[in-house]
């Protein structure tokens, strides 16, 4: 096995062995789905009344939009956590020493990040899948090409936090507030369409916003257009300033 | 003899803080080499530009051949190393950590063997955040040498430990070498570099201020050896006729006296031969402690 694979699987060993961050990753997501579920339902809107969710039915707005969320969860708390408490107890300094590059650190960040989504996700969807009604994906590889994108983006969001912030817990609590700010704002907690306006313009510069929108244009047969090239551009400025600004100490 | 590990006049900055002024040294292959200096003294620094960790900012470096500064990658595969604050995570276990090490560097042995070897198999599913402070310097030990290198460094090694471990760790040192593994020490203790270092560069204040064996340290800058012994005779001039003592002070029955070489040897055959057989005679030598004292002192 080479060094990332390796790499990779020692990670996610290591990931499956802190029992707190497993559940809080796996299942808050989840939580917070069936409050909402309870909270609002499957009803589209009446017409005449404003217009939430798109239009849609609310799960079918939130199921997408969650599958979303939980690779924010993984990528966003996760991944910079794990790269600051490394780097804080000298882990990244040894690995370095033995020539790994950081290539293959950031790319086990990924990998890890990847597999999490993917087990998230899918547990997410069957849990959702039994228990209330909302749209079946219009184009599955359509789903897993975005859910794709989403991963890489996310992932290389979390790799420039966990590259700027100094300690673990302070990567631990920036990543939660970024997610936080990012669940409420981001289309992901309350419908977008009653946020004021001033909270629509920050949702605009929010990626899960738009990984959000993206999500469900897949799940709904649509075109995101402009969230993709903001999302891309988001996770492209993401690698490139995390990869300038990793430290190996 | 091979130089493995070549070094001049080495300078590294942190802004205007000046970590590494002038370090020159060389390492012969085959020898454990000790950096002995206080804490802040540049060792760290000093073997952490030499393992291409931290860029130097001049001087000549030459690792196995390698500029560490333009090949430290290449370099790094073919050394060992066991860093000063730098750990595992609590929840890998031995044997991953050990599987994970031997693939970084495909050309090492199986990390089986290296786990036999070093005394390792019994801890093989154990936790590294459960070892105790001697094991876990075994494993770091363990996975310093699981890529075969020629050359370790070994930073720190036994702060923390308790006598019994430190003992330990030692041993493990002089097996590093006896595999045919050159050593690089890091140490702030005086005995450790006495007890396992061939030769000695004593860092002081960003600068290397002596190099050489532990004995010859004492040597050049123990002031001498001394002689002590305690007797009733009147006159000891005939002690100012032996080729090897400079002096000789005397305190009622108590004399003292100074010189170099085989001290002690020649003074007792001259007392013999003089008919004095004082039964308190003794020889001191100034140990390393001293020594470093006398050479980090002078600048405080």
């Amino acid at each position: 096995m080479g060094t990332l694979a390796k790499l990779s699987w020692v990670n996610l060993k290591l990931f499956l062995r802190e029992p707190l961050t497993v559940v809080f990753s796996l299942a808050l997501p989840l939580i917070i789905l069936f409050v909402l579920g309870g909270v609002f339902g499957n009803e589209t809107s009446e017409p005449g009344e404003q217009v939430v969710f798109r239009g849609i039915g609310a799960m079918s707005y939130y199921v997408p939009a969650y599958v979303a969320l939980v690779i924010a969860s993984v990528c966003v708390i996760s991944i910079p956590t794990h790269l600051a408490s490394d780097r804080e107890r000298g882990v990244l300094k040894r690995l370095h020493a033995s020539s790994v590059s950081v290539w293959a650190v950031a790319g086990a960040e990924v990998a890890v990040a990847c597999v999490l989504s993917v087990v998230s996700a899918a547990i997410l969807l069957a849990a959702a899948w039994l228990v209330y009604e909302f749209e079946p994906a219009e184009s599955v590889v359509a789903v897993i090409g975005v859910f794709a994108v989403l991963t890489l983006g996310f992932a290389s969001f979390g790799i420039f936090l966990g590259s700027i912030l100094p300690t673990a817990r302070a990567a631990q609590a920036v990543g939660m507030l970024v997610w936080f700010v990012m669940l409420f704002l981001g289309g992901a907690g309350p419908p977008p369409e009653v946020l004021t306006s001033t909270m629509q313009t920050m949702s605009d510069v929010t990626p899960l916003w738009h990984a959000v929108l993206m999500m469900q244009d897949a799940w709904l047969g649509l075109d995101a257009g402009l969230s993709w090239l903001i999302f891309c551009a988001i996770g492209v400025a993401s690698a490139v300033l995390g990869l300038r600004f990793f430290r190996w100490e | 003899m091979t130089t493995v590990l070549d070094v001049q006049h080495l300078e590294k900055r942190y802004g205007s803080f000046v970590a590494v002024d002038d370090v020159t040294f060389s390492v012969d292959e085959g020898e454990i080499f000790g950096i002995l200096g206080p804490n802040g003294a540049g060792k760290t620094t000093t073997i952490e530009c030499l393992q291409g960790l931290r860029r130097a900012d001049a001087g000549e470096l030459e690792v196995l051949g390698y500029d560490p500064r333009v090949d430290g990658k290449q370099l790094r595969r073919q050394i060992g190393s066991q860093l000063q604050e730098s750990a595992l995570p609590d929840r890998i276990k031995v044997w991953e950590a050990l599987d994970l090490f031997s693939s970084l560097v495909p050309s090492g042995q199986p990390w089986e063997s290296v786990m036999d070897q070093w005394g390792l198999s019994p801890k093989r599913d154990a936790k590294f955040g459960n070892l105790s402070g001697g094991q876990q310097q075994r494993l770091f030990v363990a996975l310093a040498v699981v890529n075969a290198p020629r050359l370790v460094f070994f930073d720190e090694m036994t702060t923390g430990l308790d006598p019994m471990s430190r003992r330990v760790t030692w041993d493990l040192v002089r097996q590093v070498r006896d595999q045919g593994t050159t050593v690089v020490l890091v140490t702030h203790f005086m005995d450790e570099a006495e007890e396992l270092c061939d030769r000695i560069a004593v860092i002081n204040q960003k600068r290397v201020v002596a190099i050489d064996t532990p004995d010859g340290l004492v040597e050049q800058f123990g002031g001498g050896t001394t002689v002590t012994f305690s007797t009733d005779a009147a006159d000891l001039g005939f002690l100012g006729e032996v080729e090897e003592v400079d002096g000789v002070t005397r305190r009622g029955k108590r004399v003292t006296v100074t010189g170099h070489g085989a001290l002690l040897a020649s003074v007792a055959a001259s007392l013999v031969a003089h008919g004095q057989k004082p039964i308190d005679l003794a020889s001191h030598k100034a140990s390393l402690e001293d020594v470093f004292l006398t050479i980090t002192g002078e600048e405080r």
